[in-house]
């Protein structure tokens, strides 16, 4: 029955507890019958964040730094706020301070997002998959590859097509993928007639069970720019294998520079300019991002007119990964040899130059008419305002991109986010914090709920509140030094 | 049980915080790092077993307490009961009074016989127990309302004080209470003589039968706290200068009471606008500087 107290088997305290009460941990709560764990109301704490020596008192989650903690260093976030959609209402919390003599109002909401996704940055040069190619999860479509950017293979994942407009499982599927990877926990992905990645927010990916662990300095010829001059007189030609442009010293403007002979190597590929090679392989997982092994079947035989017996030959990938060094015999083939310690610090300093690689993750999503009428009861002004940098955009305290043009669409770092921010609903559509701050007579100027403006104490009161650190790499979102601006 | 209890460091990296059931606890030990190390061990080592020893003679330690009634057997709920032994013979209370107080003792008393610590201290939701070596000092933050964490005051607590340990109780926190006060905060030599102190003077600071305090019996709302049918308070209204001083009065008079007895070293009453502090020797000219300063009307009592 409902209305009956429930045992609470969660610890062995085993309290009894009534509709609508918490057991005495303030945990879990009987919910019209049922035995819930409440997800508490996130408050970021910037005293905590810098909190040190003195005693902590009364809030066993609350310290203090010695200062006299007052409204601005208290920021309430929307994880756990609720939502009012689709009811139209105003917001679960409008939240007044005072910071630097000025009221402020934080709109704190949570929003559902059928129009979401996650934009996936994998910092690698290893070929995941042709662009366009679907990414599954457990075998349902989640997202396609997209245009690969700069050392890095990009993936877009989500979306309302994947979430709505598919079948039930794909629509699960894609919520599970996108909540996970928000949450910073790992989650495998298939690339149709591509690799199978590993991925998880601010952590090196697996490709093909291969862990990343640098991400490249430059392409094969930009590596050859670098350091011509390391090798100079080291070592008669250089190889930089890449699978986007490989890289050959003594042909590149860099080794003409330095008077660097002719060594009558010949590459496999297309030549695009001197010392420049397009495909001199197919994409892979092995050196410099193609699909070779042995780093010698990307030559043709030496030009017998040119080369000579006991040329030095350095092979090296664009992340100093792979290399090998090998010196011609009399035949003028190359035979392979140890690596001359002179040349032990160039690759060195290659790996050096290479990034640590890692996957990220950004939330996009796009906060709806609705959300917006949370705000105001005249939405387009929000909007209005966001553009005019009247408002400040947080997401879960931590700062957005907005993307220009209508509405309001913005993108977040998933860890500079608090944990366990995002949650679904059965949709599937993600559930995420959103917060709007802007000064109390902007809030009035565009239709703001005045009369449910509630001060920040009043939201302290209570259940249900979980108190955290703000995250120091993350400006503080009452922004008591400058104005609130929307994008950081 | 080791596989519930939740044992971390806190992100400061020098905090332990140990979470188990209701138990939430916040732990620091200061003295050398591999001293320290020994001590979150066994900190955390006699953690694990509390709450599952606490579970196993809850229902004895649910009920009034009485003199001559039957002896727990788990060395904190004896702590438990010893505490609010001194009051059961005058009034309702159970050793359920004084368990966060008695937790925090126990487990600052598995690190002081561990390692060898400057100073340390347990926090269990605001009953804290201290450990100070000759020289050192806590300063300790005070707050009016638990629900609204603001500090408006500090004490300076040495070593050659006696005070080593501190609680707060009042109508707005986590437990039950009888009286109305916004919390009272008590200084005793030990945290679960604190923690039963602190319970029986907010209990005290009262205006029985006012109409603007909303009462309900506990078991309405658990029904199994150890509070059983008494009215515990769940609201309360606008009340008049004179009734808010008649309340703290009230509170005042069983403080002071604890005070002659050696129960207690000092508390601080708050209600609404007003603190009453008693035994201010002990609580530092600071904290009356503090309160003067931060307007807050005080009358020594």
């Amino acid at each position: 029955m409902a209305d009956d107290p429930i045992r609470c088997d969660a610890c062995p305290v085993l309290c009894y507890i009534k509709p609508g009460r918490t057991g005495a941990c303030d945990r879990y709560a009987n919910h019209k019958g049922q035995l819930i764990r409440i997800d508490p109301h996130v408050v970021l704490d910037r005293a905590l964040s810098r909190g040190d020596s003195v005693v902590p008192f009364l809030d066993p989650n609350r310290d203090w730094d010695g200062n006299i903690v007052s409204g601005p260093d208290m920021f309430v976030t929307a994880i756990g706020a609720g939502t009012t959609y689709p009811d139209y209402k105003p917001a679960p919390f409008i939240i007044s301070s005072v910071v630097q003599g000025v009221d402020m109002v934080t709109v704190v909401t949570e929003g559902i997002f059928s129009y979401c996704g996650a934009k996936v940055k994998i910092d690698t040069d290893r070929y995941l998959g042709p662009e366009t190619n679907l990414v599954r999860a457990q075998g349902e479509p989640v997202g396609h590859v997209t245009t690969s950017e700069y050392g890095s293979q990009m993936l877009s994942l989500g979306g309302v097509r994947h979430l709505t407009g598919g079948s039930r499982k794909e629509g699960t599927l894609t919520c599970e993928t996108l909540l996970n990877l928000c949450d910073r926990k790992p989650v495998e992905l298939t690339i149709d007639e591509g690799a199978t990645v590993i991925v998880q927010a601010g952590k090196a990916p697996v490709v093909d069970g291969a862990r990343e662990e640098r991400m490249r300095v430059g392409c094969g010829s930009a590596t050859i720019g670098m350091f011509a001059k390391q090798w100079h007189g080291k070592v008669d030609e250089v190889v930089v294998v890449d699978d986007h442009i490989t890289g050959v010293l003594s042909e590149h403007q860099a080794g003409k520079l330095l008077g660097i002979p002719e060594t009558g190597i010949e590459m496999k590929g297309r030549r695009s300019t001197p010392g420049r090679y397009f495909r001199v392989a197919e994409p892979g997982t092995a050196w410099g991002g193609t699909n070779i092994d042995d780093p010698l079947s990307i030559l043709k035989e030496f030009d017998p007119k040119i080369a000579w017996p006991k040329l030095r030959l350095l092979m090296v990938s664009t992340t100093g990964e792979h290399y090998a060094y090998f010196e011609l015999d009399e035949a003028l083939r190359p035979v392979e040899k140890e690596l001359p310690t002179a040349l032990t610090e160039s690759v060195a300093r290659i790996k050096e130059n290479c990034e640590p690689a890692l996957s990220t993750v950004l939330f996009m999503g796009g906060a709806g008419g609705s959300l917006r009428a949370g705000v105001t009861e005249n939405p387009v002004r929000l909007t209005h305002s966001v553009r005019d940098a009247l408002t400040r955009v947080t997401c879960g305290g931590a700062p957005v991109y907005v993307w220009p043009g209508g509405g309001i669409t913005f993108m977040v770092d998933v860890t500079r986010m608090p944990e366990r921010a995002f949650g679904y609903v059965p949709t599937p559509a993600l559930v995420a914090p959103i917060e709007f701050t802007l000064k109390l007579n902007d809030y009035a100027a565009l239709g703001g709920y005045m009369d449910h403006v509630r001060p920040l104490d009043s939201i302290l009161h209570g259940e249900g509140r979980r108190h955290l650190s703000a995250n120091p790499e993350n400006p503080w979102p009452l922004g008591r030094n400058q104005r609130p601006r929307s994008n950081e | 049980m080791r596989d519930r209890a939740q044992i971390a460091r806190l992100p400061d990296s020098r905090r332990l915080h140990l979470h188990d059931g209701p138990i939430d606890l916040i732990v620091e030990a200061f003295g050398a790092a591999a001293e320290i190390e020994i001590a979150y061990r066994a900190a955390a080592e006699r953690f694990v077993t509390v709450l599952d020893e606490l579970c196993r003679e809850l229902p004895l330690l649910r009920q009034p307490a009485r003199s001559g009634g039957p002896q727990a057997v788990g060395v904190v709920a004896r702590r438990m009961q010893a505490a609010v032994g001194p009051y059961c013979e005058q009034t309702f209370i159970t050793p359920m009074a004084a368990v966060a107080g008695a937790v925090a003792e126990e487990i600052l008393g598995s690190m002081t016989s561990a390692a060898n610590l400057s100073r340390a201290y347990v926090n269990n939701g605001g009953d804290i127990a201290l450990h100070l070596t000759p020289e050192e000092s806590f300063v300790v933050g005070m707050v009016e309302r638990p629900d609204r964490p603001s500090l408006f005051g500090t004490v300076e607590l040495h070593s050659t004080q006696p005070v080593r340990g501190i609680a707060t109780s009042g109508w707005r926190g986590r437990s039950f209470s009888l009286g109305i006060a916004d919390a009272v905060t008590v200084l005793a030599d030990r945290a679960a003589t604190a923690d039963a102190a602190a319970t029986i003077i907010a209990n005290a600071l009262d205006l029985p039968g006012h109409s603007a305090v909303t009462r309900v019996p506990a078991c309405d709302l658990a029904p199994d706290n150890d509070l059983g049918d008494h009215l515990v308070t769940q609201d309360v209204g606008e009340l008049s200068p004179d009734e808010i001083a008649a309340a703290l009065d009230a509170g005042v008079a069983v403080t002071e009471l604890l005070l002659c007895k050696g129960l207690i070293r000092a508390a601080a009453l708050h209600l609404r606008p007003d603190t009453r502090v008693v035994g201010v020797s002990v609580a530092s000219e600071q904290l009356v500087a503090d309160l003067e300063k931060s307007g807050r009307s005080l009358v020594h009592a």
